[in-house]
């Protein structure tokens, strides 16, 4: 049987001490699979983000464990963990973080460049990239010139470029436009998602359903279900 | 590691605003402390001049007149003969330094500086310009030396007269001297007697002792022996830097200079400093977004690092290109220009731009290592 892309079990965690102490995440255990594209929903505050950054390597948990294709994450050490993040994840941040000093192509290079490779690569890569999320004739331009949905294309552009085998994405349509999210997600699932790769998306938009293959629901740091998404 | 830093590099030039303020912050520090403590360097050159334009190895004084070379405190004759009795000591000769009035053909009078060099050997002498050196023995013989201070004697020429003391002076030749001094007096050599002759003096006349060692390795043993006499041997290195030590511990240039030096570093970096700090929290989200994409925190200090030691020595090149190209400009308009850049007051204005970088780049790295990448992811 092939190992899970992703596995948590028990996952806790907290934030303040003693009295305030409060629940982000409370014993969440789940599986998401290789060519599976996981939608987490739940309303503000359910502990989505925090669930993503558990399993991603971004958030230690303060209790239970994350197995990304069999291996144990959170016993590794830091660097290791970095690594791990740098070399096997590609994260969409909700507000796209691209650095408005640097050209397009430049951003989209950055997880090479942090992998050492030498620029001209890198750029090359990044340019490649870009063809896919249709943006090559933007390459040279600083983000900030680009539209909302330009950019989300350009954050998708940046995930990719390392070719990493999990991505994570936090509400990616929240700044677009309906029409505009529908495009991004569909082309997401078409172009990106494999049968060797994982995506996690946290999402509160309904109107992107149809494109997952499951539906995890949480409500106050628990799992309170899945349903099933458009059929493959 | 080349990779990354030259992502640091583009970070930092792209935000041309910030990194504009950061150079201009460290360029004008440089150029501030090199400046103060060049025109500093200078004035203790010129504090010395007679020291370096006499030349001498060995000057024998009375203790008490290290402080400059225009307050000696005359000796006996009887130091002389004892000095030239010492084992080691070639030749030793006595020079007189002092002050007089000169009155111009107009009426007016004008202080100068006469140096008396030794009757038989002439040490010391400058080096002549017009005339010969044999005319100092002539008749009321002086011999001017051509500086900036020149022209307070109005000029003078080969033959021209001026009364000293009440005594005829001529000018018997016209030279040139190494160093300039320092105290905006012209300078006039005669002969050591006549020196003692035509300007009053206390009982004891002898300025300082010039000794001329047989070899280096007498010097110790000279030294010694003069200090048995009650009196002070110095090197004419070490006499330069007992002048040196003295503008800088105990007058007000020196202590003014140091809090000129001190206030330019500080305006450095207190601009440099908050300029760094502003870019870096500006950034702080990118550099977070950074180490969530998998950047090691010891990777974010050498990019941090890397940056503000790179804006360091742009600035510092352009704070001493800016700095030497002022002082050859205000040369070339004022040959005695008091002004003289050394390779410590370079190593130091490196120095402090370090200090400033590593400060700034000290406050930016514990705060970007205190980013939390799970902060920045949600948002
Ligand atoms: N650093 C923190 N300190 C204290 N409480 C926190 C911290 N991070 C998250 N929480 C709390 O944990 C809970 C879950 O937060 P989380 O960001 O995971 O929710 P979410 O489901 O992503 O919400 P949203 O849809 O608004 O993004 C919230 O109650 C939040 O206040
Ligand atoms: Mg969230």
């Amino acid at each position: 049987m092939p190992k899970a892309a992703i596995a948590a079990d028990k996952l806790n965690r907290w934030f303040g001490v003693g009295e305030a102490r409060t629940y982000a995440v409370k014993e969440v255990s789940f599986e998401a699979n290789w060519g599976e594209m996981l939608y987490i929903v739940g309303p503000s505050g359910s502990g989505k983000t925090t669930l993503l950054s558990m399993i991603s390597g971004i958030l230690r948990p303060n209790s239970g464990s994350v197995a990304i294709d069999g291996r144990d994450l959170w016993s590794q050490s830091d660097d290791e963990i970095a690594d791990f993040r740098l070399n096997t994840i590609g994260f969409v941040f909700q507000d796209y973080h691209l650095f408005p000093r640097l050209t397009t192509a430049e951003n989209v290079a950055i997880p090479l460049i942090l992998q050492k490779r030498n620029w001209g690569e890198a750029l090359s890569a990044a340019t490649q990239c870009l063809k896919i999320v249709d943006l090559a004739d933007k390459a040279q331009l600083p983000p900030t010139k680009l539209s909302g949905g330009e950019q989300q294309r350009v954050a998708i552009a940046r995930a990719i470029v390392h070719q990493p085998r999990i991505l994570v994405f936090d509400e990616p349509t929240a700044s677009l436009d309906g029409e505009t999210g529908r495009k991004i997600v569909s082309f997401v699932k078409a172009e990106i998602l494999t049968s060797k790769r994982c995506i996690i998306m946290v999402t509160h938009d309904s109107r992107i359903f149809e494109y997952s293959n499951r539906i995890m629901e949480m409500e106050d740091g628990r799992i309170t279900g899945f349903q099933q998404g458009q059929t493959v | 590691m080349k990779q990354i830093l030259i992502l640091a590099y583009k970070l930092l030039v792209n935000d041309k605003g910030k990194y504009f303020a950061l150079l201009v912050g460290t360029t004008f520090s440089v150029f501030l402390i090199v400046q103060m403590t060049s025109s500093f360097a200078g004035i203790l050159t010129k504090a010395s001049a007679t020291v370096i334009n006499i030349g001498a190895s060995i000057w024998v004084m009375d203790p008490a007149a290290t402080n400059s070379v225009l307050s000696n405190v005359p000796m006996p004759d009887y130091v002389l003969d004892a000095v030239r009795s010492i084992n080691g000591v070639k030749y030793a000769v006595p020079l007189y330094s002092g002050t007089a009035l000169v009155k111009l053909r107009d009426g007016t009078y004008q202080a100068v500086s006469v140096i008396g060099l030794d009757d038989s050997s002439l040490v010391g002498r400058p080096k002549l310009l017009e005339g010969d050196i044999d005319d100092i023995f002539a008749e009321n013989g002086f011999i001017v030396v051509k500086d900036e201070e020149f022209p307070k004697l109005e000029n003078p020429k080969i033959g021209t007269d001026f009364e000293l003391n009440d005594y005829r002076g001529v000018i018997v030749g016209i030279a040139t001297v190494p160093t300039g001094a320092l105290y905006g007096t012209p300078t006039l050599y005669t002969t050591y007697y006549r020196a003692i002759t035509y300007i009053p003096s206390m009982r004891f006349t002898i300025s300082y002792v010039l000794v001329q060692p047989k070899a280096d390795s007498d010097i110790p043993y000279i030294k010694q022996q003069v200090t048995r006499l009650g009196y002070l041997a110095l090197t004419n290195h070490e006499y330069q830097n007992a002048i040196s030590s003295y503008l800088e511990y105990k007058t007000s240039i020196g202590t003014n200079t140091l809090l000129m030096t001190i206030i330019s570093f500080l305006v450095g970096l207190s601009i440099c400093g908050q300029t760094f700090y502003t870019f870096i929290i500006e950034n702080l989200e990118h550099f977070g977004a950074l180490k969530a994409m998998g950047a090691k925190g010891r990777e974010l200090v050498y990019v941090i690092l890397f940056q503000a030691g790179f804006t360091a020595l742009v600035g510092y090149g352009l704070g001493v290109g800016l700095s030497t190209l002022l002082i050859t400009a205000a040369k070339l308009r004022l040959p005695e220009y008091t002004s003289r850049l050394t390779y410590t007051n370079l190593s130091l204005a490196f120095l402090m731009v370090l200090i400033i970088a590593s400060i700034s780049g000290y406050a930016g790295v514990r705060r970007v290592l205190r980013i939390e990448p799970f902060e920045i992811f949600r948002g």
